[in-house]
């Protein structure tokens, strides 16, 4: 960890934020806290502002009010953020995004390339990624050509390549099979940095956090005011229609 | 051969090669212009089916000139067909545009074609192109199949609701909300990107990963292509 080993790598306080051209604060008065060897995940209903909280940590949209301290500085400016950015990893909902080199390694490289690493380092580092997602195969692959699970693995390389100190990761298994799911899984449980997880499947979240956050009204609800859970249970009516009470 | 030259003397080569062949404007000479987009070619080593398959749209272009052409330029009458009359100018120029827009297609092919987007992009880069001229080059090869896909899942949902597209006002403002709505998307999208590229700590600047070790062969085939190109421009000043 960096900038004098903070306990708290990300605290919002009372952070408001509406969206330019509209009243409605998508974040109303909402404190975070990720900490070191926090593995948060975030489960909510679409449009409850989780997209946006993780865009406001980067800086991406700035709140109408609050304090953002990330690494015990407290950011305001865009100049704030900017080194600090490539400390926070965030991986975006839509892989296309976030791929806009030609090739897999050219993509790999280019967050180490922008931190000041020469070229050799940076073809290195993004090897060592590869390898170490076990995807070093598609080095050459041309990035609009790979498979969907294929994109949010060479993603989740590159912003693993950059060495963040902490993972925002948006909805990493929207729209993945079982395979790439799990794959997923092994490489997120074998991190020892902490990271904050927004997804709607619940058996994804459970398996890499120990601990599961919701949003209601532009706010975080904790694990002592939710308790998400999935029920399965057997009953006597088999198949045919039949009312819980 | 060429596949193993730098980028960048490919690319200077084939601007310097298909800039004389532009110039030219004499059949013959540009006879010379397709000889050596040939061996261009075959120093490329380039599958000739497919190479005619990827001149086919050229091909359309022509044949509506070698339609038009002969029939409407002035000058001597070389054959009658009735009332049509084909005029020796008209059948010379169609020629002349033929034989040099199929060697400079051809010179390009064998030279351009033949590297990844990402080569040309760092050619384009040693030879100082803009940053944002190459980028802009790149992204769009990026981002153009996206665009299209995004495209066709538009055009799809509109279909699936009925809409069958005709020559009728309903048909035309379909297709401008598809436009419109294309615009919107990969405006955001390009949003999107940008946010991304600021996030793994883009400051405006680019680099590259390719390199290419200066070698003889470069500089013997630039050499060779610039002396050929400026030798048939003088040739054909001087002599024709």
């Amino acid at each position: 960890m960096t900038v004098n080993d903070p306990i708290n790598v990300i605290r919002l306080e009372d952070i408001c934020y509406a969206y330019p051209g509209t009243d409605t604060n998508v974040l109303n008065h909402l404190d975070l806290e990720i900490n070191k060897g926090h593995r948060i995940g975030m489960m909510a209903p679409n449009g409850s502002g989780k997209t946006t909280l993780l865009h406001v940590i980067m800086g991406l949209c700035r709140p109408d009010s609050g304090t953002i301290t990330i690494f015990g500085k407290v950011l305001k400016e865009e100049k704030d953020f900017v080194p600090v950015r490539s400390k926070i990893g965030l991986l975006f909902q839509d892989s296309d995004d976030q791929l806009f080199c030609p090739t897999v390694l050219d993509d790999v490289a280019f967050g180490p390339l922008n931190l000041g690493f020469s070229r050799e380092d940076a073809i290195d580092i993004a090897r060592m990624t590869l390898e170490r997602l076990g995807i070093e195969a598609f080095e050459r692959h041309i990035t609009h050509r790979l498979s969907g699970g294929q994109k949010r693995l060479v993603a989740m390389a590159a912003v693993l390549a950059m060495g963040p100190d902490v993972l925002l990761l948006d909805e990493p298994t929207a729209g993945l099979d079982n395979k790439v799911q799990k794959k997923l899984i092994h490489i997120l449980n074998r991190l020892d940095i902490p990271y904050f997880v927004i997804s709607h499947e619940f058996d994804f979240v459970s398996s890499v956090t120990d601990r599961i956050y919701s949003m209601e009204n532009g706010r975080i609800l904790k694990d002592d005011e939710i308790h998400i859970h999935r029920h399965e249970h057997v009953h006597k009516h088999g198949r045919h229609p039949h009312i819980h009470k | 051969m060429i596949h193993g030259l730098s980028p960048a003397v490919r690319i200077v080569s084939a601007g310097v090669l298909s800039s004389c062949a532009a110039l030219c404007d004499n059949l013959y000479m540009s006879g010379a212009y397709l000889g050596i987009a040939l061996v261009l070619c075959c120093m490329a080593k380039l599958n000739w089916k497919d190479v005619l398959l990827r001149l086919k749209p050229v091909f359309w272009f022509l044949l509506m000139i070698w339609i038009v052409l002969p029939l409407t330029f002035d000058g001597e009458v070389l054959f009658k067909y009735g009332i049509l009359e084909f005029t020796r100018p008209g059948i010379e120029l169609c020629a002349k545009i033929t034989v040099k827009s199929v060697s400079i297609l051809l010179m390009f092919t064998a030279l351009i074609a033949t590297m990844s987007i990402a080569s040309l992009g760092n050619g384009l880069h040693r030879i100082h192109v803009p940053d944002k001229m190459v980028f802009l080059l790149l992204m769009s090869y990026r981002y153009i199949a996206v665009i299209q896909e995004e495209y066709h899942r538009l055009l799809r949902a509109a279909k699936f609701r009925g809409f069958v597209p005709g020559t009728n006002l309903h048909s035309y403002k379909t297709f401008a909300y598809l436009a419109g709505m294309l615009f919107v998307r990969a405006s955001l999208r390009a949003r999107r990107v940008h946010n991304a590229m600021l996030c793994r700590g883009f400051h405006r600047k680019f680099y590259t990963l390719d390199l290419y070790q200066p070698n003889v062969l470069n500089t013997v085939f630039l050499t060779g292509t610039c002396l050929a190109g400026v030798a048939l421009v003088l040739f054909e000043r001087v002599w024709m």
